[in-house]
């Protein structure tokens, strides 16, 4: 075969195409970010007239701020949660739509709509179903069960409504990358287990889940940083980090500091930090988790 | 320096190029950022149509911006831009971080400057002393002001068989104790819910009794200032509103007004305090119950009860921008604070009018004998001159300690905190806030 391979007789030409893409990521990723790093140093009024340079009084303050630490502690829980309900979620509908024979198309786009709904709305719907006042479901919570369900004062409550309203969204995302993993897993390999005796549980166990295992990492990675991210709108619009600051995570603590405070260089140091979190996180598992992915099929 | 030089020569000779040929007569555009949006929007621009068809020499640009920390953040945004507009609403918890801001042009300097002779004691002055600095000059322009009143269900006051209360006089708390106890008796879910429970049971509360919000007459003279809301009256207030969850005479709502005021629209509570805002969505949204309005409850030691404070926003006005647009901002100022814009201004959105003058005509015109519940908050917050304690509250980061405020009455709600714990943890957690910012501005 021949390597295919494109000749620059220029030297400049190959850098002024990829010039566009250097500057769209530089102006919104890069600049902001070192903004963003900078002003974690400084202590600075909203308007910018009085900055004085203070080294990293902002990150003592963040890890001596015993509220701080236990935001942490919320939101790597959160994460925990929503990535545990949504994969084990996404993994089982995806095994059972991989059975389905008939509509398999209706069916799948069914479970793929969750996804298309932006955080914030799936947020509300799910106060929809369970507001102590208004919820078609906390009433009946209330009524058949006794519990007196109220997220607006009980932490564990309030802990519970954002993980199902982040997990529904993602189960949807997880099942379309567990249905696609599914389908390339050759059937031969299950029909030879199944004809030496193993059962369907061990077939999933012995073979299914193995051959899932980049899925599976892919999807957690993915995941992990949606729920550091993106559930900024179901926060939002369900608990704004209440009751009690139970809730408030990270990204939420973030916006409430930097944007509605207008504390500039604590939420800078908090963006930093929740940024070197993420990194640690993504870099933890590639180092350790991805040894245990196999990727030959 | 030299740059921004550099961009307004650009900007100027752009101008000059793009007005050369068009008339000269073009009035000189005024921007003002808002965050009034539905009805009271449509009553803002009413209010700038009006400015600019009596005059053509300048024209007020009306813009929503968003909720009022967008405006804020977009107003700052503009500013570090070099962009900002002439006026910006900034909400009442704003007013420290506008005021030392260093970026605004002190409404009494601008209106002395312009040759208007303004007479301040012609304002409602609890209105004023929320936007005045330590030195009584007024430094924002009062634009919309409201404070919270008391709702009741009148029918199931009268199931109940509670008289109807005076909308002059306040009860005491332990009459409303004991008008709950009742209520709950009767079969009624709970007794009182309260909106934006920091602003009505610590802050007003705190300018009603006449007690300190924080030191340095509530950070008035001084940044160095520190919250004393973990005293014993506060704590008991607290305490008391901890014991009556017990037996549902107080039911918690939620922070803000959207839960307490469903409650009360379900007729799960018979008592509801919220801002006198609140007047108009219960006109629209309550239909199969009456209701009626009475100023907060007071403790019974408290003879003469203080004025309530003001909740709501101002209106700042930027430095920065060409001289001549100034004389166009302080004519406009002029409309907005005069009788017939406040008197509309009242009328249509319930919030106070700002001038003594607009508020005798309003009486005069009989339209409180036709609306007797707009008066029930003006009334309160009109009772008695401010002192160091009710004229408001100037704090750095006061929407952070507004929102520790409200964590820590959380944790009281749901047995997490004693009030004496959550007080002081609140007092604690707010002053590091408050050293914070304070060395922010040295």
């Amino acid at each position: 075969m021949i390597k295919k391979r494109s000749y620059f007789k220029s030297r400049k030409l190959p850098y002024l195409l990829i010039l566009p893409q250097i500057l769209v990521t530089a102006t919104f990723f890069y600049w902001p970010a070192i903004q963003g790093i900078v002003a974690s140093f400084q202590l600075s009024d909203p308007f910018g007239f009085r900055t004085q340079f203070v080294w990293f009084d902002n990150f003592i303050a963040l890890f001596t701020d015993s509220l701080y630490l236990e935001s942490v502690l919320t939101t790597l829980f959160f994460s925990g949660s929503v990535a545990l309900v949504s994969i084990t979620f996404g993994l089982f509908l995806a095994t059972m739509a991989n059975r389905v024979l008939k509509a398999t198309t209706l069916t799948r786009t069914l479970l793929i709509w969750p996804y298309a709904i932006a955080p914030a709305i799936s947020g509300i719907l799910w106060l929809f179903l369970l507001h102590p006042s208004y919820g078609v479901v906390a009433i009946f919570i209330e009524d058949w069960f006794g519990i007196d369900w109220n997220p607006l004062l009980e932490s564990s409550h309030a802990m519970l409504l954002i993980v199902l309203a982040s997990a529904w969204k993602n189960v949807s995302y997880n099942f379309v990358f567990f249905l696609a993993g599914l389908q390339a897993i050759p059937h031969s390999l299950i029909e030879a287990a199944a004809m030496d005796g193993a059962s369907p549980f061990r077939r999933f166990w012995a073979i299914t889940f193995p051959l899932l295992s980049p899925t599976m990492f892919f999807v957690t990675v993915m995941t992990i940083i949606f729920s550091f991210f993106e559930s900024f709108g179901i926060i939002h619009a369900v608990t704004q980090g209440g009751p009690g600051g139970s809730t408030n995570i990270l990204v939420y603590k973030v916006y409430q500091d930097g944007f509605i405070g207008l504390n500039l260089g604590s939420s800078s140091a908090q963006s930093v930090v929740l940024m070197g979190l993420i990194i640690l996180i993504t870099v933890l598992q590639f180092k350790y988790v991805e040894r245990k992915v196999q990727y030959t099929g | 320096m030299s740059k921004t030089k550099c961009f307004w020569l650009v900007m100027a000779v752009g101008m000059l190029i793009s007005f050369a040929g068009t008339a000269f007569a073009k009035p000189i555009d005024i921007h003002w950022w808002h965050a009034m949006r539905g009805a009271r929007g449509e009553t803002v621009q009413k209010i700038v149509d009006s400015f600019n068809s009596s005059q053509a020499e300048y024209r007020v640009i009306a813009t929503y911006k968003g909720e009022y920390d967008e405006v804020l953040n977009a107003g700052v945004a503009a500013v570090r831009a070099g962009k900002q507009p002439h006026i910006l609403q900034s909400f009442e918890v704003g007013t420290q971080t506008m005021m030392l801001s260093g970026a605004i042009y002190p409404i009494h300097e601008l209106m002395a400057d312009k040759g208007y002779k303004v007479d301040w004691s012609r304002y409602l002055q609890p209105v004023l002393s929320y936007y005045m600095n330590a030195d009584g000059n007024l430094m924002s322009m009062p634009f919309n002001s409201s404070t919270p009143v008391m709702y009741y269900n009148v029918d199931l006051f009268k199931k109940a068989g509670i008289a109807p209360l005076s909308k002059d006089k306040s009860i005491t708390w332990d009459e409303l104790g004991e008008i709950t106890g009742k209520l709950v008796k009767s079969g009624v879910e709970g007794g009182l819910v309260t909106a934006w429970q920091s602003w009505t049971q610590v802050e007003n509360y705190s300018a009603i009794h006449d007690l300190p919000f924080a030191s340095k007459a509530n950070g008035y003279e001084g940044l160095d200032t520190e919250l004393l809301i973990n005293n014993d009256k506060v704590v008991n207030h607290v305490a008391r509103l901890k014991s009556w969850m017990g037996d549902k005479r107080f039911y918690y709502g939620g922070q803000k007004y959207q839960g307490p005021k469903a409650e009360f629209i379900a007729q799960n509570a018979g008592v509801y305090i919220d801002s006198v805002s609140a007047i108009a969505k219960l006109l629209s949204e309550v239909k199969d119950f009456s209701w009626d309005a009475a100023p907060l409850p007071v403790e019974s030691w408290m003879k003469e009860p203080q004025n309530s404070i003001i909740g709501g926003a101002s209106l700042w006005v930027f430095q920065g921008l060409p001289k001549k647009d100034y004389a166009g901002v302080a004519a406009f100022m002029n409309h907005l604070a005069g009788t017939e814009s406040q008197v509309l201004w009242h009328k249509e959105t319930g919030y106070f009018p700002i001038t003594l003058t607009a508020y005798e005509k309003l009486i005069a015109d009989g339209f409180y004998l036709e609306n007797p519940l707009q008066q029930v908050g003006i009334k309160q917050l009109t009772r008695r001159d401010p002192t160091k304690n009710s004229r408001g509250l100037r704090l750095g980061y006061f929407v952070q300690i507004r929102n520790i405020i409200n964590e820590e009455l959380e944790l009281v709600w749901n047995d997490s905190k004693t009030p004496q714990q959550a007080m002081d943890s609140a007092v604690a957690r707010s002053n590091t806030k408050l050293r914070e910012f304070e060395r922010t501005y040295k």
